[in-house]
């Protein structure tokens, strides 16, 4: 077996009580990095889910032949922000309004005439629905001769988008922290690990060993004990993931990437801070 | 081999550990570094083995002037040295033979011959039968055995001693002092820093002494001394 791999492995031997220690640090301060993961995850989840109903409606003029209606249809269609435009009728509307608004059953029943105006209700595509885009759409709508007026619900867009703009700064500013957090603590514990063997590296110093030789498998082995506490931290969260699903809320976890980019993490956190402790060290002797 | 041409050495907060130390060992010799503690013994031993640079005038070991030598190359300049220490310095959690076989490893020496090697040097330091044992289960002699063990397997030409039997019993120090010159003997140069001055006179090898970080006497340069006379 290679040197620096028996040299990394052995010092999980030598101080299993330490190794397991900056493992099991490792692994807590990912899982908290990990569970405002999981939060922000699902926050951006219900966002989209929300933003899902954002919607244009433009109102018909009565009598606008189907044909032009058909044709402009199709037109709206193609706009690059619109994903489906569907054309709703005169008849439809009234349906629609008697299941919908219970409430009022039965003056819609008594109607003699129907006073409900046809309609062209258009979804965007997601990276389209902010209050910008749903303007410009809105506007383009208004240019066609048979639309009467054309409703979004302007409040509700404009809330959805500040919204998305807290969700997306808090998110930044609150992960960043965890995330500085982490990597000092996991700095930390490397650090102690490597004091632990400073002897041996002075010693190593001593005999002839090159600053890369005393390095590698310091590097190495921090290396996988982030990778090591990253899997657990993956395994932590998706245990409080789901406790969370089954007795609170219905909630998503995180994708495969995600869970390797908090590996990665781990392993990366691991490896530069090693680097660092072990250079620092190596200066001194 | 080693020459300290002028060599001065100030202590980080000021005052001098070396004024203007100049000497020559040649290869093979056995030299006996005395002087009382803080002398500058141990500082000269540093200077040898680049743990610390001087503060001016010429070290030169090796092949190496170690002004001009960088971080890299001191590693290179080590293999060709063994040092032993007062201390032992060996690895608690390894037995006798890994000691040994590490400071053979290190150096990307070829792993077919270790075990090999190691026997080898664990054969001559008398301590083949314990190569398995862990330094707490040897004695203080056994244990600086193991060191100088250690510090031969890389074969080098000079082998520094710094107060080698400083921790040991008077059997002990008999037992490795002897070895030390068993190694003299096969041909590498030994620089032992000592103030056992029995042992010192026991032998008839060259005496360097410094005081206060200045040499005060040499033994190859000066006129014999009266043994009254010397501290």
């Amino acid at each position: 077996m290679n040197l620096v791999i028996r040299e990394a492995l052995l010092a999980f031997r030598r101080a299993p009580l330490l190794s397991a220690l900056s493992v099991t640090t490792i692994a807590f301060s990912l899982f908290v990095v990990g569970l405002f993961g999981l939060v922000a995850v699902n926050l951006q989840q219900a966002l989209r889910d929300v933003a899902e109903r954002v919607e244009i409606v433009a109102y018909l003029l009565p009598g606008a032949p189907i044909e032009t209606i058909t044709l402009a249809q199709k037109d709206i269609e193609a706009f690059p922000e619109v994903q489906a435009a569907s054309y709703v009728s005169e008849d439809q509307a009234l349906q629609r309004a008697r299941t919908e608004l219970v409430e009022f059953r039965d003056v819609l029943q008594e109607l003699e005439r129907n006073p409900l105006p046809a309609s062209i209700e258009v979804k965007l595509k997601p990276r389209f629905r902010d209050v910008g885009h749903v303007n410009d759409v809105a506007e383009r709508l208004r240019g066609f001769g048979f639309v009467d007026d054309v409703r979004f619900g302007r409040d509700w867009v404009e809330k959805l988008d500040r919204l998305r703009q807290i969700a997306a700064a808090v998110g930044l500013v609150v992960g960043a922290a965890f995330a500085v957090v982490a990597i000092i603590i996991i700095g930390t514990t490397i650090r102690m690990a490597v004091l632990q063997r400073s002897r041996e590296i002075v010693i190593m110093r001593l005999v002839g060993a090159t600053d890369g030789f005393v390095r590698r498998p310091f590097l190495l082995q921090g290396a996988l004990k982030g990778m090591l506490g990253g899997l657990v931290a993956v395994a932590l969260s998706y245990g409080a993931y789901a406790l969370i699903n089954r007795w609170l809320i219905h909630a998503s976890f995180f994708s495969q990437e995600q869970a390797v980019a908090i590996v990665g993490f781990g392993m990366l956190i691991g490896f530069f801070g090693s680097a660092a402790s072990v250079g620092r060290h190596l200066r001194k002797v | 081999m080693i020459k300290f041409t002028n060599v001065f050495k100030a202590f980080p907060k000021g005052g001098l550990a070396l004024k203007d130390v100049s000497f020559h060992i040649a290869k093979g010799e056995f030299v006996f570094l005395t002087g009382h503690s803080g002398a500058g013994k141990s500082t000269v031993l540093k200077l040898i083995y680049a743990e610390q640079p001087a503060t001016s005038g010429e070290v030169r070991v090796s092949g190496f002037n170690l002004a001009e030598a960088r971080r890299k190359d001191i590693p290179m300049l080590r293999r060709r040295l063994g040092i032993v220490f007062q201390d032992f310095r060996l690895l608690e959690d390894r037995t006798a033979e890994e000691n040994v076989a590490f400071a053979l490893e290190v150096t990307g020496a070829r792993r077919a011959s270790t075990p090999a090697r190691v026997m080898r040097v664990l054969t001559q330091v008398g301590l083949a039968a314990k190569a398995q044992a862990y330094p707490r289960e040897l004695s203080g002699g056994e244990q600086q055995r193991v060191a100088i063990a250690r510090a031969l397997v890389n074969e080098p030409t000079v082998l520094l001693a710094d107060e080698p039997t400083g921790n040991l019993d008077e059997r002990a120090t008999r037992g490795v002092f002897q070895l030390l010159r068993d190694i003299n003997a096969s041909g590498t140069a030994v620089v032992m820093a000592t103030h056992d001055l029995d042992l010192v006179r026991q032998a008839p090898y060259r005496v360097i002494e410094l005081q206060e970080g200045a040499l005060m006497y040499d033994s190859a340069v000066d006129e014999p001394r009266d043994e009254a006379a010397s501290p």
